[in-house]
């Protein structure tokens, strides 16, 4: 068991390095962060020199390096783009982020579980038949476009809801908070829908199919058979049972959650990590866009790790296959 | 004496009634982009300049209009028996927003401090080789020749108060190699009308009016606080403007122009910007990378150059690309510099006089070349290079789009690794020189440094370097118009048109479309 943690404790750090340097080979295509760091009336003196003080002229291994020995220092340098820690850049930012992952997570996997289960049991029903085919919706449109629907919908036409930002944050310790204030709760619909809506289609229907394989088989039977009743049939013996596979894809979902909300974040203007990258990429902001780059890789990868882990712990089998070599 | 307590109510409801009668009066602001930083003298860029236009302030401004005003400098002149020399008169009974008395000796510092090797300004004072104070109120610059543009330099030129940024550790601009940003980065202290009050890098920054602000009765001051808040995304920003979430936003997408502009309570304004948009043709090369045509590089001809300039359909490009919002432009000067003329930017279309050209100049049957363009920088950029290869292909130009972000596409230009490309240039002198610097001067260690089409011309260098320390101003403005004839003439660039700004506002706002496209808020009036 022990034997196994470490070696996918260290292959979790090679695909780690592994990530680092195909990022850093790639920082090359993005362009030149010089032109934007310097005015229009620059000489060509003003380039070289900030060229040789950020060491963008060495080859992309050095560079790479370099940056691996001061994070290993805790230290990720200094934005191009706002002159400031980039450390202290991302700590800012990532309460927004983690705040809207969080709540598009528990709308998607809410909504997720109990339209599937409804429309499991319901299966012909025309309630069921209608949601099933609007969740086409969610997954068939690009985020920004949903994004911008609701927008127009919600903000615009209706004046409901806020259309862009965080509304007002109250700052708890280093984090900063929506949850506490009205304008922030209400800023954190739109783009928590826009999200999350992916990942509850996607849910819905797992739970469903999942749901109507297990009602199919004889223990539901029996169970009904004994007279139970039909919620207790549905939610204590048939739901229970189809969640294991529903709680392994929405984990590793969580990820990307986090990972993917760029294009939200930039609908709606939220100051959160993704919007943080986008500008990182159009200034060419090495030190952010690595920064970033490799705290979204320790997350995937700490996320697998622990999933991983976990079969080994649900899984019988699997402790079994190492205890073979005995 | 029973009447007397009603006597005193009334007279306070009547003050309540008089103290109210200016109402705090918020403006919610956005555009694109966010100040980089607070520091004034560390980038030299339009967002970054605007929010600082507001805290801190020059010895003088360009007004709404685009001519000198003076903020605390209230007279200057170049010196009566020193022609190196310019004399500013300050402003008296100024104070920065800490309460600290304004004077010479912070001139000085802040000049000498914009000068530093960290500094994004100092490019624009490297005529500079002193600065001093006689008396408190008085200001000498000693410049390393007669320079008669130097108060152009100095319009974004922020004045910061030396106690303050030597107390506060701010003296050095900008570093990038160690671990913390200077304090004056996110803190400010100025002498301008609004006070920072809060700050978020990318989210939201708030202004409260300084209330002893020298120019509290000079100026509107309507506004009493500042929300800024930059809104990347165009659709967003529309929607926050038809929501009523904000007042005011700048950069409006010309396709969503009708649409706030039919919205009751709301409303469209539009200037002409400080910028033109043109294309830059490789003249200089021995050979093109990008053409077919081997051993010759076909921009050298001129005939060919004028021919692509007669193919340009300037008013095609005006109502299909830009929905009407550009003026068509014949030279690369915007309208408000010195040395424009109307005569000048005036352009024409003849195609089969185009074909005539190309036929003369041997090229009967084109050639192909790359167009290098980018797609994140100027409106409508790349669908203008789209619409630049149709018309190329009616004179047989086969041009193949590289459309780029501009992070890309700029070191093209710098590096001067570029055939064909789009450019843009603003010119915040206000004066030609600063064109014929940057993009008509033979490319050496201090000019041309945006001059990718290789043209050279000694003769043009030396009128172009005579016009620094000219200070006969018929002269100076002689040579200018000497020098645009032979831009024109050798068709140096292709000119496509002044880019038009459009501001969306809320009817209650009223403001003037500042060409540099930097609103000042102490003018605004709210109704």
């Amino acid at each position: 068991m022990l034997a196994y943690i470490l070696r996918r404790v260290f292959q979790s750090a090679v695909v780690l390095l592994v990530v680092g340097l195909v990022a850093f080979s790639m920082f090359r295509f993005v362009g030149d962060p010089v032109d934007n760091m310097l005015g229009q009336e620059r000489t060509q003196a003003d380039v070289e020199r900030l060229r040789e003080t950020l060491g963008l002229d060495d080859p992309f291994p050095v560079q790479y390096w370099n940056f691996l020995g001061e994070a290993f220092q805790g230290n990720f340098g200094m934005s191009y783009r706002q002159g400031r820690p980039v450390a202290e850049i991302l700590m800012e930012r990532a309460p927004a982020t983690l705040e809207l992952a969080a709540v598009s997570g528990l709308f998607a996997m809410s909504l997720g579980i109990g339209l599937g289960v409804f429309t499991a049991i319901r299966r012909d029903g025309f309630a069921a038949n209608a949601i099933m085919t609007v969740s086409l919706v969610g997954v068939s449109l690009p985020t920004f476009l949903i994004g911008i629907l609701l927008i127009y919908l919600f903000s615009v036409e209706l004046g409901w809801l806020p259309s862009f930002g965080r509304g007002d944050v109250v700052r708890v310790g280093g984090w900063s908070t929506g949850f506490l204030t009205e304008s922030g709760l209400k800023a954190l619909i739109l783009p928590s829908i826009t999200l999350g809506l992916y990942q509850m289609t996607l849910i819905m229907r797992l739970v469903r199919s999942e749901m109507l394989e297990v009602l199919r088989t004889d223990y539901i039977r029996f169970a009904r058979a004994r007279g139970l009743r039909e919620r207790t049939v549905n939610f204590r013996h048939a739901l229970k049972n189809t969640m294991v596979p529903v709680i392994t894809v929405t984990g590793l979902q969580l990820g990307s959650i986090i990972a993917f909300a760029i294009i939200t974040e930039t609908v709606f203007q939220w100051p959160g990590v993704g919007l943080l990258f986008i500008n990182a990429i159009q200034f060419v902001d090495i030190p952010v866009m690595a920064a970033y780059l490799m705290l979204i890789s320790v997350m995937f990868v700490g996320i697998n790790l622990i999933v991983d882990l976990l079969y080994v712990a649900i899984d019988p089998r699997l402790r079994g296959d190492t205890a073979r070599g005995h | 004496m029973t009447g007397t307590p009603g006597l005193v109510a009334v007279t306070l409801l009547a003050t309540t009634a008089l103290t109210t009668m200016a109402p705090a009066e918020t403006l919610r602001w956005a555009r694109a982009g966010d100040s980089l930083t607070l520091d004034p003298h560390a980038q030299n860029e339009g967002p970054t300049h605007t929010v600082a236009h507001q805290i801190y302030e020059p010895l003088l401004i360009r007004d709404m209009t685009g001519s000198f005003e003076p903020a605390l400098a209230t007279e200057w002149a170049p010196s009566p028996d020193d022609p190196n020399v310019w004399i500013f008169k300050l402003r008296e009974g100024v104070t920065f927003h800490d309460g600290a008395t304004f004077d010479a000796s912070d001139v000085v510092f802040s000049i000498n401090r914009a000068k530093t090797p960290d500094s994004d300004m100092k490019e624009l004072l490297t005529s500079v080789v002193e600065v001093r104070a006689p008396d408190p109120m008085t200001v000498e610059i000693v410049t390393d020749g007669p320079n008669p543009i130097l108060p152009s330099n100095l319009t974004n030129l922020f004045i910061m108060d030396e106690d303050w940024t030597v107390a506060n550790d701010a003296v050095k601009v900008q570093d990038y190699e160690g671990n913390e940003d200077t304090f004056a980065a996110r803190n400010a202290n100025g002498t301008g009308p609004y006070i920072l009050s809060s700050r978020e890098p990318d989210v939201r920054t708030v202004l409260t009016q300084f209330p002893d602000y020298w120019g509290k009765d000079l100026f509107p001051m309507d506004v009493t606080e500042i929300e800024y808040t930059p809104i990347q995304n165009a659709a967003t920003r529309v929607a926050a403007l038809l929501s009523g979430e904000v007042d005011l936003i700048q950069d409006v997408p010309v396709q969503d122009l009708a649409r706030v502009a039919g919205t009751d309570g709301l409303e469209v304004r539009t200037a002409p910007q400080n910028r033109v948009i043109f294309l830059g043709l490789n003249m200089g090369a021995d050979d093109l990378d990008s053409d077919n045509v081997e051993g010759v590089n076909p921009f050298a001809d001129a005939r060919v150059r004028q021919a692509m300039n007669l193919a340009i359909n300037r008013e095609a490009i005006q109502q299909v690309v830009m929905r009407g919002q550009s003026q068509p432009a014949g030279m690369i000067a915007p309208p408000f510099v010195n040395g424009w003329s109307e005569a000048l930017d005036q352009a024409s279309t003849d195609i089969p006089a185009a074909k005539a050209l190309m036929e003369e100049a041997g090229y009967g049957d084109g050639f192909t070349v790359q167009l290098d363009c980018p797609n994140d920088r100027y409106i409508n950029d790349e669908a203008i290079c789209q619409a630049a290869v149709g018309m190329m292909a009616q004179i047989g130009i086969d041009v193949a789009l590289d459309a780029k972000p501009k992070a890309q596409h700029f070191p093209l230009i710098s590096n001067k690794t570029t055939d064909f490309y789009m450019l843009g240039w603003g010119v915040p002198t206000y004066d030609s020189e600063y064109i014929f610097n940057f993009l008509v001067h033979t490319t050496d260690d201090e000019r041309g440094s945006w001059n990718a089409t290789g043209y050279s011309n000694a003769d043009l260098d030396a009128k172009i370097e005579s016009l620094a320390s000219e200070t006969d101003l018929s002269v100076r403005n002689a040579t200018i118009a000497e020098i645009w004839e032979v831009i024109q003439a050798e068709t140096l660039y292709l000119p496509i048109h002044h880019q038009v700004l459009n501001w969306g506002m809320s009817s209650k706002v009223g403001v003037l479309v500042d060409p540099e496209d930097q609103p000042k808020i102490k003018y605004i009036t709210m109704n």
